[in-house]
């Protein structure tokens, strides 16, 4: 079957895409891992407009609400794996099959990057995490490590003041990038102790963790923590589409009207190298893709 | 999405939010030797992650 449309990926910009896909009666199918991508991890959401307050789990569910209004094609715990134009036809290949479209919107976002510390595979979910909404609870009154001093470091802790003990958040370049209100609300806590220049080296424990070693110049010393939680940044999943033209971040290079450099293929949100990697943008991107997607269509 | 799947097959289940009891938090690391949701016990066989395909086995569905 030949779609109108697919989209990869169901988290703002996806979702999003979907809802003017539904509305304009398009023929078109959402393949993604999940729903609402980072935003399932994000935990207050204070700067989308209509919720002065709203947790990101929460906006993932009324998001899904919204898409659910309409019978729309939405697979889930799909991943795919490559996308490719041949022809007149965009071949889609997933890890649970292969789909043919006219056209396709690439909005696939960022998954966490990883420290690469010593240990760190090791201790993957015993102890080292990189969803802080996910996992925080666990780590009731237990000393843990944040990595990170950008707002994505500080929301994690932000979270842990009510849960854990002590929190010790390291960055590793000399200043904390945060911005200074939450900073103010970690310091406010007296429960968190801040390192800058500082660089995690190795994480250690037996079947759990049980500290990390910190490099701060010539000097390595010893954290004992049981938690440590990885924010340090995220990559754009934009391998899966080879020949589509990425910047040196390899986040997709997408013009106004979110197009790349091959034609019939759209990106939208925080897989392109459009600013602002904010939930309400990538709404904002979602939909003006799938209206360029429904223009290209339309004219050929 | 494993709440979905059971629900979806009428399977019978008492959902645990690890995240507001930590006791039942401090039950799973224990059982499951990890600290990733969900778990699933089945009368003590401990499922780790949503293995939709471990589950119908377990309990001898098709």
């Amino acid at each position: 079957m030949m779609y109108d449309l697919i989209i990869m990926g169901a988290g703002p910009a996806g979702i999003t895409a979907g809802v003017y896909g539904a509305r304009k009666r398009m023929n078109f199918l959402i393949i993604s891992k999940d729903v609402g991508g980072q935003t399932s991890w994000v935990g207050d959401v204070e700067n989308y407009i209509g919720y002065q307050f709203i947790s990101g789990p929460d906006l993932v569910t009324k998001f899904r609400e919204h898409l659910e209004k309409f019978n729309v094609g939405l697979k889930v715990e799909e991943e795919v794996k490559l996308v490719r134009r041949e022809s007149d036809t965009i071949h889609i290949t997933s890890d649970k099959g292969k789909y043919e479209a006219r056209t396709v919107i690439i909005a696939s976002g960022r998954k966490p990057r990883m420290l690469g510390a010593e240990g760190e595979m090791k201790y993957m979910n015993r102890g080292v995490t990189y969803c802080a909404t996910c996992d925080a609870p666990l780590f009731a009154d237990m000393d843990v490590a944040v990595v990170g001093g950008g707002n994505a470091g500080l929301d994690a802790t932000l979270q842990l003041i009510n849960i854990a003990n002590k929190i010790f958040v390291i960055e590793f370049t000399s200043t904390f990038k945060a911005d200074p209100i939450m900073m103010e609300r970690a310091r406010a806590s007296g429960k968190v102790t801040f390192y800058t220049q500082s660089k995690v080296e190795t994480i250690y424990g037996d079947t759990f963790v049980k500290g990390i070693k910190v490099r701060h110049g010539d000097e390595l010393f010893d954290l004992p923590v049981q938690g440590v939680f990885v924010e340090i940044g995220s990559t754009p999943v934009s391998h899966i589409a080879p020949d589509v033209k990425k910047n040196k971040f390899n986040e997709i290079i997408v013009d106004p009207k979110c197009r790349t450099n091959i034609e019939g293929i759209f990106a939208a949100g925080d897989v392109t190298d459009v600013p602002a990697k904010q939930i309400i943008v990538a709404c904002g991107e979602g939909c003006k893709a799938l209206l360029a997607a429904f223009e290209y269509l339309n004219t050929r | 999405m494993a709440k979905n799947f059971l629900t979806e097959n009428k399977i019978p289940f008492e959902n645990i939010d690890v995240g507001k009891d930590r006791e039942a938090a401090r039950s799973m690391i224990q059982k499951s030797g990890q600290m990733g949701v969900p778990v699933i016990d089945i009368e003590g066989k401990i499922i780790i992650g949503f293995n939709k395909f471990a589950i119908m086995e377990e309990l001898g569905l098709k």
